[in-house]
């Protein structure tokens, strides 16, 4: 595809730090090439700002190739803008046409606070994983060789699914609820298929569970955003599973 | 694990909405079935079908458990529904500037609790018109009744239908042996010879005639409701909400109690919209036909 150049303009929520009150605020910014990516738009913004000697706009990045699930944002009222089965790393201008107006606002949910600007705390999803989201293994020297436990295909096909998840957080954004259900119902799952996961699956599901409600997030009601919007096209099989895996915990745990 | 996980928890209470919700659509085709009494018989045969099915939904032993249980339900599924609903708006206290929900979700999904709303202010409409008047009501319904002629005075006269085989219809006038003078009706709806103090039979309270007459056509009991067409308007209404709820909220209990199998996930969803437009539409169907036939 021939790159071209486009203008845009741009409504971006600005926010001093988690105790200030923020506000949106627009930017226009001209001959962006449709072969950048959005990180790079924001680049390409910054800099205009620095030269401007105002602040620059933060936002989160890091491997900028869909794999570390650190860029954020919510573009045109969807998380990760308006392609689908992609981070925000991996959208590129050529989705916009010239002149469009671009909403660009930071995940929103209680339990994801904002720390400034288009950055946004994290860290309960690391919380939830922390309750439950681990297998426990003897590392005293005899550690027994995972390959050498048979698992069939799909089970490791469907674990494998699962453990795509890469913690973006897409889901509890897009969701109405913000509901962190896919994502716990992915960590949960990855375990769940697996028989060194089994050992711990009533532990782990109740106590993921219950930080994930600790934290905050919101009860799911099954509208689907979240597998529609999940850039690793996680699905909804997996809070079923959650669910099935729940239940047969809350029946049995002692 | 805490005891009250079983209520508290975010996953359970999906359990309980789902098994409420799913116990509903259960009643709602018993309920229907019902209704159709209303239409599927013409004439006295369809009065006499409806009102006995109407007599043995308030006495059948086994019908008041699931009664009771229909009512628990719709409690619990209302309460349990806001309270979801309540919790998960604070889930996000501050909103987007700009969001487009329709990108990844059906609205209907989205307002399930609005919809659940207005079927809750339906069913307390529904129930104050027929269930109260039914059960509760100061004024006594009017009791099932026919008119025959007998063919040696050549005088018409009217007799309650009794609901026992074993009892004679009871005459309503006096001119008969067991004139108005030594009946009397009791509770509603039984029959006692005043003299001897014994019940005769009982009546059926005609639940026909107010349904028939509430949405539009004249009966011998009861004159035309004048607001028929809003009372239709509004059933219709109403129908066209649950079908949405439904929509959305059949398969959605098989989400919640986990059944999400590559192998059935096709049949339940379409079975779901089958139900979710079926069932409702054939609610519907009743006052639209009773109105416009009359
Ligand atoms: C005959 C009446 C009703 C039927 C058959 C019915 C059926 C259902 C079903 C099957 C669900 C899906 C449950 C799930 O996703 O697990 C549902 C969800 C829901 N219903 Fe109802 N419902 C009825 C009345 C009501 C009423 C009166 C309310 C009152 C507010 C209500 C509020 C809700 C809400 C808020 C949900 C979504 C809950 C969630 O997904 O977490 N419903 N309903
Ligand atoms: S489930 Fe999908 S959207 Fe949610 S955190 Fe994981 S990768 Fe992101
Ligand atoms: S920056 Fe790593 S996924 Fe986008």
């Amino acid at each position: 595809m021939a790159s071209k150049y486009i203008n845009v303009n741009l409504k971006v929520w600005r926010q001093k730090n988690a105790n200030t009150k923020g506000k949106m605020e627009t930017y226009k910014l001209d001959t962006v090439s449709t072969d950048s990516s959005f990180l790079e738009m924001m680049d390409q913004l910054n800099e205009q700002l620095i030269n401007e000697r105002q602040e620059p706009i933060a936002f989160d990045h890091d491997c900028r190739e869909g794999i570390c699930g650190m860029c954020s944002l919510y573009i045109n009222g969807r998380a990760h803008g308006p392609d689908n089965a992609v981070t925000t790393c991996q959208l590129h201008m050529r989705k916009f046409d010239d002149g469009a107006t671009i909403y660009i606002e930071p995940w929103r949910s209680k339990a994801f606070p904002v720390i400034k600007d288009l950055v946004v705390d994290r860290s309960a999803f690391d919380r939830i994983q922390q309750a439950g989201g681990f297998v426990s293994v003897n590392t005293s020297g005899n550690t027994i060789d995972a390959n050498a436990t048979p698992i069939p295909k799909a089970d490791a096909d469907k674990a494998f699914e699962a453990a795509a998840c890469i913690g973006c957080g897409a889901c509890v954004a897009s969701c109405k609820n913000s509901s962190a259900m896919l994502f716990v119902g992915a960590k949960v799952s990855q375990y769940a298929l697996l028989p060194q996961g089994k050992v711990e699956a009533t532990n782990r599901v109740l106590n993921m569970v219950r930080q994930m409600e600790e934290e905050g997030f919101g009860n799911c009601t099954n509208t689907g955003a979240c597998e529609v919007e999940c850039p690793k096209g996680i699905s909804l099989e997996n809070i079923a599973r959650m669910n099935r895996e729940f239940m047969k915990a809350m029946i049995t745990a002692e | 694990m805490s005891k009250s996980a079983i209520l508290s928890s975010s996953i359970a209470k999906k359990y309980w909405m789902a098994l409420t919700g799913l116990f509903l659509c259960l009643f709602l085709v018993g309920h229907l079935l019902g209704n159709l009494q209303l239409i599927l018989k013409a004439g006295e045969e369809g009065k006499r079908a409806f009102n006995e099915y109407a007599y043995f939904m308030t006495h059948n032993p086994l019908i008041k458990v699931m009664s009771y249980l229909t009512y628990l339900s719709i409690l619990f599924h209302a309460v349990d529904g806001i309270l979801l609903t309540i919790q998960n708006k604070k889930a996000r206290p501050i909103g987007y500037a700009h969001n487009s929900p329709n990108a990844n979700s059906k609205f209907f999904a989205r307002q399930m609790a609005v919809l659940g709303s207005i079927i809750l202010i339906f069913i307390v409409i529904h129930m104050s018109n027929f269930w109260w008047k039914m059960k509760y009501s100061s004024d006594p319904m009017p009791l099932h009744s026919i008119t025959v002629v007998d063919p040696q005075s050549k005088t018409p006269q009217s007799l309650y239908i009794t609901h026992s085989d074993n009892y004679f219809p009871v005459s309503a006038f006096e001119n008969s042996q067991m004139g108005e003078a030594q009946m009397e009706i009791r509770n509603g709806n039984e029959f006692f010879n005043k003299q001897v103090d014994v019940k005769m039979g009982e009546g059926y309270k005609d639940l026909y005639s107010l349904t028939v007459a509430f949405f539009g056509k004249d009966t011998d009991a009861i004159k035309a409701n004048e607001q028929a067409g809003l009372a239709v308007a509004f059933y219709v209404l109403a129908m066209i909400v649950l079908s949405l709820h439904l929509m959305h909220g059949f398969s959605s209990a098989f989400q919640s109690l986990g059944v999400n199998h590559r192998r059935y996930n096709a049949g339940i969803k379409l079975f779901g919209k089958l139900f979710s437009i079926i069932i409702p539409a054939a609610f519907a169907m009743i006052p639209l036909y009773i109105f416009f036939t009359k």
